[in-house]
């Protein structure tokens, strides 16, 4: 249960991102999650909506891009996306790969929306 | 308007986890960090490695709780500089923890550094404390599909620990089903069954322990000489 750790990171930062674009309103903070990143979907709904709730933030929308879990083959090179718990290559039945996906939890962006100028 | 941002969200945590990397390497500290569900024989383990360590030897334990300084009260009896993170309801260990309590126990290498996490298959495993190996403990008491249902941990162990072996003849607990599911997730891991209680396959932890010791410290001991 460290969706509530993971959501306050994310606020940090948007609130970071926001400062330097003074005037402009923050719709949207996209985030990559892996598949091994332990990360339940709910629960991080769940700890977001609580952080942002009664905030400047509380419209804020948080969107995730889930990301597989992917192995390359160090015999075939195949790239394969893991089913099942088990990172045996597909392709030629190898034991032998490396993790090029799945423990992604990243911010990617943020959607701005730059607001008209009061004063100008 | 869409502005990229490209960050890691636990990047404050990785920075410091970084920073605590350099400093194991500086002062030529091995760190490793252990990681299992609560109640799979982390504290026991330490206990049984502390008691087999000779007096003197540049050792220290760092060991996580939600609450209470139980653990280190009992890693404390053996003469070792022992400090309780009393994380007050955080799931896991981070970073700045570490090297928070580090700093006031004054521990300066060269020499090792035992990190016993909170109890927790989960969280644990995203945080980095800059430690050279995580290990993940699984006891017999537990199913055999542990390693397929925590991936993440598993996934990025460099070594499981079996533990409660002596208690193999009374549960219905396969240590060769659960090693090949560890190995479905983690092909290279390697793997020790031990007993804490009896000391059966402790021999072979503790040579594990002095090889990576080793291997971490020599690239630095060659570049001293």
């Amino acid at each position: 249960m460290h969706e509530i750790g993971i959501a306050s990171s994310i606020l940090e930062c948007v609130a970071a991102e926001k400062r330097r674009h003074p005037g402009a309103r923050v719709q949207s903070v996209g985030v990559r999650i892996g598949a091994l990143s332990n990360v339940d979907k709910d629960a991080l709904d769940f700890a977001f909506e609580a952080l942002t709730r009664d905030t400047d933030l509380e419209s804020l929308k948080l969107e995730v891009e889930w990301r597989p879990w992917r192995q390359k083959c160090l015999s075939c090179s195949e790239e394969y996306d893991v089913q099942n718990m088990d990172v045996t290559c597909p392709k030629c039945a190898s034991n032998s790969s490396t993790c090029i996906g799945g423990t992604e939890l990243d911010i990617a962006y943020l959607e701005l929306e730059e607001q008209p100028c009061a004063n100008p | 308007m869409r502005e990229s941002v490209e960050k890691k969200v636990l990047s404050e945590n990785d920075r410091l986890a970084g920073e605590l990397r350099q400093r194991y390497r500086d002062q030529n500290i091995l760190c490793v960090n252990l990681i299992s569900s609560p109640g799979s024989g982390k504290t026991a383990l330490l206990e049984k490695t502390l008691a087999s360590f000779k007096t003197g030897r540049p050792v220290a334990v760092l060991t996580g709780d939600l609450q209470t300084d139980n653990d280190a009260r009992r890693l404390a009896k053996f003469g070792f500089p022992v400090r309780q993170i009393v994380t007050g309801g955080t799931c896991h260990l981070d970073a700045r923890m570490v090297d928070r309590h580090l700093s006031e126990m004054g521990f300066q290498g060269p020499g090792l550094l035992l990190v016993e996490n909170v109890g927790n298959l989960v969280c644990p495993s995203s945080y980095d404390l800059g430690e050279a190996a995580k290990i993940v403990l699984l006891s017999v008491t537990e199913g055999e599909d542990k390693p397929l249902k925590y991936p993440g941990i598993f996934h990025r162990a460099s070594l499981m620990i079996l533990t409660k072996t002596d208690l193999l003849p009374h549960v219905d607990f396969n240590p060769e089903l659960a090693f090949e599911n560890a190995r479905k997730i983690h092909p290279d891991m390697e793997y020790i069954a031990l007993s804490s209680r009896s000391g059966e396959g402790f021999d072979q932890w503790l040579n594990w322990l002095d090889a990576l010791q080793q291997k971490v410290q020599q690239p630095a001991a060659a570049t001293n000489s």
